[in-house]
C-alpha cells in the first residue's frame, strides 16, 4: 500500500505546498507516489521525481490538462486511487476543488486542512476559524486528506524517482476552461513568504503606496483583511484569514487591522506578529508580540525609512 | 429554471465557541445559531436570479435538527419560494449531507444548485464538490460572479493568485465565495410573513440513505495560546526589538 499525492505546479515548477504535502506524508512511512498533470509537462514531472522520498511519479500528460478542470482530475485520481491507502494534497484552491469530488466517487469521507497526522488514520484539524482544534479518526479504507501547508516543513530535493506515464481519462465534457487572470508579481507567494505585510480597510486608497515599500524591504508578500478586499483596496487573492489564505511567516505585520477572529484564523501561527493600530484596545494587540499604538499613516513611512537606513 | 440552495444552521460568526470541560466537543448549548454566511450569499444569488426573471422557483433545503428551521425562515424572508427540512439527529458530515441533497436534486430536478464554499463551524469545504460528483454534474467552486448563458453557466472563481472562469453545462453546482454578492437586509414584516409560510419536513431516516459519519471526533482542545507580547513606545523601539529577534 502506498500514498498518492496530487502535485500542483504553476506551469513551470512544482509548488512549495506540494513539497510540504510530501513531508506530511512521511507520517505513514509508506512509499509516496506523486501524480503530475499537465500538457507538455515532462520537465515538471522530472522536477517532481527529484523531490526526496518520492518513490514514483505518475505523469498524466494530455492536451486537456493544460488547464486542468476539477471534474477531469478527479476522474484520473479515481482511476488510480483504488490501489492506494491515502490520497493526499495541500489545502489549496485546486485540491479543495478536486479531492472532495474524489472522496465522494470513492464513497469515503474526507479530512480537510489537517495540521498534524498520526498514522494510520488520526488527524488534528482546526474548526470554528481555528478557535478549536479537533482530533478525528477516519474509518475509511482509503483516506482522502488535505493538509495545511504551513504546518509542515517542505521535503528537500535530492530524490531520483521513476517517472511512469499514465493515461488520462477523456475530458468529462461537464465543464470548460475559459480563461484565468492571475496577479503577476515579482513578490513571493503569499502562503510561503518569509515576511507578510498585511493591511486593513483603514489604509484605503493608500494601501499599495504605504505597504509596498515595507514589503519590498523584506522581499515579502502583501496581505489584506476581508474588509480591505471588499472595499476594493486590495485584490481578493491576498485576503488572509479563515476564508482566505492561511499564512505562518517568520514575521507578520498587521497594519490598521482590528484583529477579528476570522482574520486571526489565517495568521496567528506566524512566528512574530507586529501590530500597528491607533486604538490601544484593538484586539489584535492581544496576539501581537510587538504592538505600536500609532497613526499608521505616520508610523508606516517612518518604519520603512528606519529599516532602510 | 429551478434553483436549489443548501443552507446550514451554524454557530453565529460573531461567537467564539467554547470547548466543553471534558474536551469531548464544542459546547453549543444556548449559543446563538444563524444561517451560515456563505449560504446567505447563496440564497441572495438565487433570489436575485428570480427577480431578474432567470429563475422561476427557488427552493431552500437544510439538513439537521428541528431548530435548523430558523435558517429556512431566514431564507424564506429573503425571498425563496419553498423550504424543505430533512430532519435528523445523526451527526452530519459532508458525504452524508451530499447524499441527502442528491435525493432532493433528483426529486426537484433543479438546473442550478448553489451551496456555500464552506460551513464556518466545521470549516471543511467539501459538500458542494461531493454533491456535484454524486449527481455527475460540473462544479464551479468559490464563485465571485455567475452568468447564465443559454444551457451553460459561466462561473468566475476565486483561486490562489487570482481568478479563473469556467463554463459548466446545466445542471451544475456552484459554491459561493464572499464577494459573489452582499445579502440584503431582511425587513421585519418579511420575517413575520416567513414565520407563517409552510416548511416541508422529511425524516432522513425514512429515506433509506446511509449518512453514518465516517470521521469520529476523539477530542477537541483550545489551541496553544501565544506568549503575551509587549507594546513598544515608538518606531525606533520597534526596529530595535525586530533587530534583537533577528528577523531583519
Ligand atoms: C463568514 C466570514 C468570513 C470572513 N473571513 C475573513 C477572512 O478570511 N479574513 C479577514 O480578514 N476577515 C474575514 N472576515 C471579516 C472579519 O470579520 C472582519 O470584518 C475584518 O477582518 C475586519 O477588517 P479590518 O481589520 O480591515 O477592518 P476593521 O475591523 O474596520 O478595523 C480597522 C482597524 O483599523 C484601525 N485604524 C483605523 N484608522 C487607523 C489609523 N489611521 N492608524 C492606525 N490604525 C487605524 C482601527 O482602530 C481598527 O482596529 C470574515 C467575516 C465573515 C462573516
Ligand atoms: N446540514 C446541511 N444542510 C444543508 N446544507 C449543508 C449542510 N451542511 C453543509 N451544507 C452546504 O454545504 C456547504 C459546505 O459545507 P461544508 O462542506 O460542511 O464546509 C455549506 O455552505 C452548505 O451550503
Amino acid at each position: 500500500m502506498s500514498i498518492l499525492i496530487l502535485a500542483e505546479h504553476d506551469g513551470k515548477h512544482i509548488k512549495q505546498s506540494t513539497r510540504q504535502a510530501v513531508a506530511a506524508a512521511g507520517a505513514w512511512q509508506l512509499p509516496i507516489h506523486l501524480v503530475v498533470t499537465g500538457a507538455n509537462s515532462a520537465d515538471i514531472a522530472r522536477e517532481a521525481s527529484e523531490i526526496a522520498s518520492v518513490a514514483k511519479v505518475l505523469h498524466a500528460d494530455a492536451a486537456h490538462f493544460e488547464h486542468p478542470l476539477a471534474e477531469d482530475v478527479a476522474a484520473l485520481l479515481v482511476q488510480l486511487g483504488a490501489d492506494y491507502k491515502v490520497i493526499l494534497s495541500a489545502h489549496t484552491a485546486f485540491s479543495k476543488s478536486v479531492l472532495p469530488r474524489v472522496a465522494a466517487l470513492l464513497d469515503v469521507g474526507m479530512v480537510s486542512d489537517a495540521v498534524s497526522i498520526t498514522a494510520p488514520a488520526t488527524y488534528v484539524r482546526p474548526i470554528y476559524a481555528g478557535n478549536v482544534l479537533s482530533t478525528v479518526e477516519s474509518s475509511d479504507a482509503i483516506q482522502v486528506v488535505t493538509i495545511r501547508a504551513t504546518s509542515f516543513a517542505a521535503a528537500a530535493a535530492g530524490g531520483s524517482a521513476e517517472v511512469a506515464t499514465v493515461s488520462a481519462p477523456a475530458s468529462s465534457g461537464l465543464s470548460r476552461w475559459i480563461k484565468e487572470d492571475k496577479t503577476v508579481s515579482d513578490r513571493p507567494e503569499l502562503s510561503s513568504a518569509r515576511v507578510v505585510v498585511s493591511g486593513g480597510r483603514s489604509l484605503a486608497e493608500r494601501f499599495d503606496e504605504l505597504l509596498e515599500p515595507l514589503a519590498h524591504r523584506f522581499g515579502g508578500a502583501l496581505g489584506a483583511t476581508r474588509a480591505a478586499v471588499d472595499a476594493g483596496f486590495a485584490p481578493n487573492d491576498i485576503q488572509v484569514g479563515q476564508t482566505g489564505t492561511i499564512v505562518a511567516p517568520e514575521l507578520y505585520f498587521a497594519i490598521g487591522i482590528s484583529g477579528a477572529m476570522q482574520h486571526l484564523a489565517g495568521m496567528k501561527d506566524s512566528k512574530i506578529i507586529v501590530a500597528i493600530n491607533h486604538d490601544p484596545d484593538a484586539p489584535i494587540f492581544q496576539h501581537a508580540d510587538f504592538g505600536l499604538v500609532a497613526n499608521l499613516f505616520d508610523a508606516v513611512p517612518e518604519l520603512t525609512t528606519a529599516l532602510n537606513q | 429554471m429551478k434553483v436549489l440552495v443548501a443552507v446550514k444552521h451554524v454557530v453565529d460568526y460573531n461567537i467564539k465557541p467554547r470547548v466543553k470541560p471534558d474536551g469531548s466537543d464544542v459546547d453549543i448549548a444556548g449559543v446563538k445559531l444563524s444561517i451560515n454566511p456563505f449560504d446567505e450569499i447563496a440564497v441572495e444569488e438565487a433570489v436575485r436570479l428570480k427577480e431578474r426573471g432567470v429563475a422561476t422557483e427557488v427552493i431552500a433545503v437544510t439538513i439537521g435538527k428541528t431548530n435548523s428551521q430558523d435558517s429556512l425562515r431566514h431564507a424564506l424572508a429573503m425571498g425563496v419560494d419553498k423550504a424543505v427540512l430533512i430532519e435528523t439527529d445523526v451527526e452530519l458530515q459532508p458525504l452524508g449531507v451530499a447524499k441527502l441533497l442528491k435525493y432532493v436534486v433528483e426529486r426537484e430536478q433543479p438546473s442550478l444548485i448553489i451551496l456555500g464554499k464552506q460551513a464556518i463551524d466545521d470549516d471543511l469545504g467539501q459538500t458542494g464538490q461531493m454533491l456535484a460528483a454524486l449527481a455527475n454534474v460540473g462544479q464551479g467552486t468559490f464563485a465571485s460572479v455567475i452568468d447564465i448563458k443559454g444551457d451553460e453557466i459561466e462561473v468566475t472563481r476565486e483561486i490562489d493568485g487570482g481568478t479563473d472562469v469556467v463554463a459548466l453545462k446545466l445542471p451544475a453546482v456552484v459554491t459561493t465565495d464572499l464577494r459573489l454578492n452582499e445579502p440584503r437586509f431582511i425587513k421585519l414584516p418579511n420575517l413575520m410573513m416567513a414565520k407563517k409560510k409552510p416548511i416541508e419536513t422529511i425524516k432522513a431516516a425514512d429515506l433509506g440513505i446511509d449518512i453514518s459519519p465516517r470521521l469520529k471526533q476523539l477530542k477537541v482542545a483550545d489551541p496553544e495560546p501565544r506568549k503575551p507580547g509587549i507594546k513598544v513606545a515608538n518606531v525606533a523601539e520597534l526596529v530595535e526589538k525586530l533587530r534583537l529577534a533577528e528577523v531583519l
